[in-house]
């Protein structure tokens, strides 16, 4: 590589480190992603500039409808969609970086280096792993496919079985003539091994695969990055490697799991319902809209906690129209978001954001819950296991996981269809508390049939 | 110092700077990260750039094409997309 070709790569590294810096502040993230935009760009036109390219009209052909493709689909997904649509990008990126490994061992006709091979075997594995999780992760979360967790009989020894295959595949790399022969089957394995990992992971523990997966596509690029010997490569991957791994911990602590119990399933299953009786048993107290508005008028903070179903009753224009309401009455409203309250790291916020509801009023789980104590209503919209106290019980099944302590505030509104549980499949003791009144309806009905009450009462 | 143990240490490096940004980034901001970060893993569009146009056989080209329209739509798709949430973060409350 030349020098002038190897200082390009490394501005466009520099490019993208403060493209990454920029994101740490709201105001400053728009033009953090342009400086990551102008970094890719620089890459791309050093490396046209770089090697005399034969094949102008692939290299063209290929990105115009690739950018085409990509700009079509950035354009048109839903904010409630993002999960999924990130989750597909990951699965090209990771593909493409194993089809670019699988070329360079093809292409490579002499004796290569074990390095080289073996940065050929870990980018195709990974790479292949990242296409099919992401595409299961994709079909779940876009509702293709049941996002109830599925098992196969003897999974975990299938899967290490798949695992151990995949790995002695790679490691055979070094000693063939033609590793590139193997990548077939090498292929197949990592496909299995990414189905075999999602399929048994409920839609509730989505935002960490999505996380993960994140992690692998930077990973395979930068496996890639090793067999070119290509800084540019090398750096953006780890980049962004570290990036998918910081939000897979934030997303698993917030949860009280370790990232192998996430992996290796068992959790969002539905547990025996037997206690639901116990719990519930003629305590819960149900209301009505005039009496929320009645409630809602007499307070001064409003707390509201909003989870999945809110997205999915489309019910956030509806609630922006409510919170609108009682802010220009003079009362306060905060919003508390737990990390796992949406179905990707911070899609909450998005979700938030695209009604005009600003930053400054979302409130990270720890902050919320400090200040819950001097909340009037706090309301609970399309959120169960974020909120439900079983969390402090060492017994039950979501023990330790932190949530949102609503109980804290003086009077808790729960909007919902029924009492039905969580992904966890455990009741909610939350439902049956004195300070609890059940709404029961659909989100978005039930939001503006609380404002109609407030402007006629 | 072989090129392998260069490339190492830049990975090394990378990594090690990468917790230190990432760290800093806000929680409201994760989703557009993800997405931000995603279309930088698209920078494997390089090594697409090589397979297709380098003037190889033609099974390398046709990978690297491949590869090149997987990694155009990650590239075009990760930065637009993110530029699109990011934009509803700062937009002044009306």
């Amino acid at each position: 590589m030349q020098d002038w070709v190897a200082l390009g790569y490394l501005l466009g590294g520099v490019l993208f480190v403060c493209g990454l810096m920029g994101l740490s502040q709201p105001r400053r993230a728009v033009a953090g992603n342009g400086l990551g935009a102008l970094g890719m760009l620089l890459c791309v036109v050093v490396t046209l500039l770089d090697r005399g390219m034969v094949h102008w009209w692939g290299v063209l052909g290929g990105l115009l409808v690739g950018s085409a493709a990509g700009a079509i689909l950035a354009q048109r997904v839903a904010m409630t969609a993002m999960p999924q649509m990130v989750g597909l990008f990951n699965g090209l990126g990771g593909t493409a970086s194993a089809l670019v490994a699988w070329a360079e061992l093809h292409q490579a006709m002499a004796p290569t280096p074990l390095a080289f091979r073996l940065a050929g075997g870990l980018s195709v594995l990974i790479g292949a792993v990242t296409l099919s999780g992401s595409l299961v992760a994709a079909a779940k979360l876009h509702g293709l496919v049941g996002e109830r967790p599925w098992h196969l009989p003897q999974e975990q020894l299938l899967k290490a079985l798949t695992l151990v295959a995949a790995l002695a595949l790679v490691g055979a790399f070094p000693f063939l003539a033609d590793p590139a022969m193997l990548v077939p089957p090498l292929m197949v394995m990592a496909l299995l091994l990414g189905v075999q990992i999602t399929v048994a992971i409920g839609g509730a523990d989505m935002p960490v695969v999505i996380a993960l997966m994140n992690a692998y596509s930077g990973l395979a690029g930068a496996a890639a990055g090793f067999m070119l010997a290509n800084s540019a490569l090398v750096i953006a991957g780890a980049l962004v490697g570290t990036s998918g791994l910081i939000l897979t911990q934030i997303m698993c602590r917030a949860m009280n799991r370790s990232m192998g119990n996430v992996l290796l399933g068992g959790f969002g299953e539905p547990q025996a319902q037997a206690d639901a009786d116990a719990v519930y048993g003629g305590r819960v107290k149900a209301t009505s809209a005039a009496e929320i508005a009645l409630l809602l008028d007499g307070a001064q903070q409003v707390m509201v906690v909003p989870g999945y179903g809110l997205a999915v009753a489309q019910a956030q224009y509806a609630l922006r129209d409510l919170v609108h309401f009682l802010e220009g009455r003079g009362v306060q409203v905060s919003f508390a978001i737990h990390p796992v309250a949406g179905r990707m790291p911070g899609h909450m916020n998005v979700l938030l954001a695209e009604v005009d509801i600003p930053y400054e009023q979302l409130l990270e789980l720890g902050q919320a819950n400090a200040q819950l104590s001097l909340v009037d209503v706090a309301i609970v919209i399309g959120a169960n296991d974020v909120v439900n106290p079983s969390a402090n019980d060492p017994s039950s099944p979501i023990a330790g996981m932190a949530i949102v302590e609503v109980s804290q505030a003086q009077l808790v509104v729960v909007i919902k269809r029924s009492l039905s549980p969580g992904f966890a499949g455990i009741p909610n003791p939350l439902f049956a508390m004195d300070n609890t009144l059940m709404f029961f309806a659909d989100a978005k009905e039930g939001l503006g049939a609380i404002l109609a009450a407030l402007k006629t009462g | 110092m072989s090129i392998w143990m260069a490339l190492l240490t830049i990975f090394v490096l990378a990594t090690l700077l990468g917790f230190l940004v990432i760290a800093k980034v806000p929680p409201n901001l994760h989703t557009p990260l993800m997405s931000g970060s995603n279309a930088i893993s698209g920078i494997t569009i390089v090594g697409a750039l090589l397979a297709a146009g380098g003037g190889r056989d033609w099974f390398s080209q046709a990978l690297g094409i491949l590869a090149l329209i997987m990694a155009t739509v990650n590239v075009a798709g990760g930065f637009l997309v993110t530029h699109r949430m990011l934009r509803l973060f700062r937009k002044p409350r009306s």
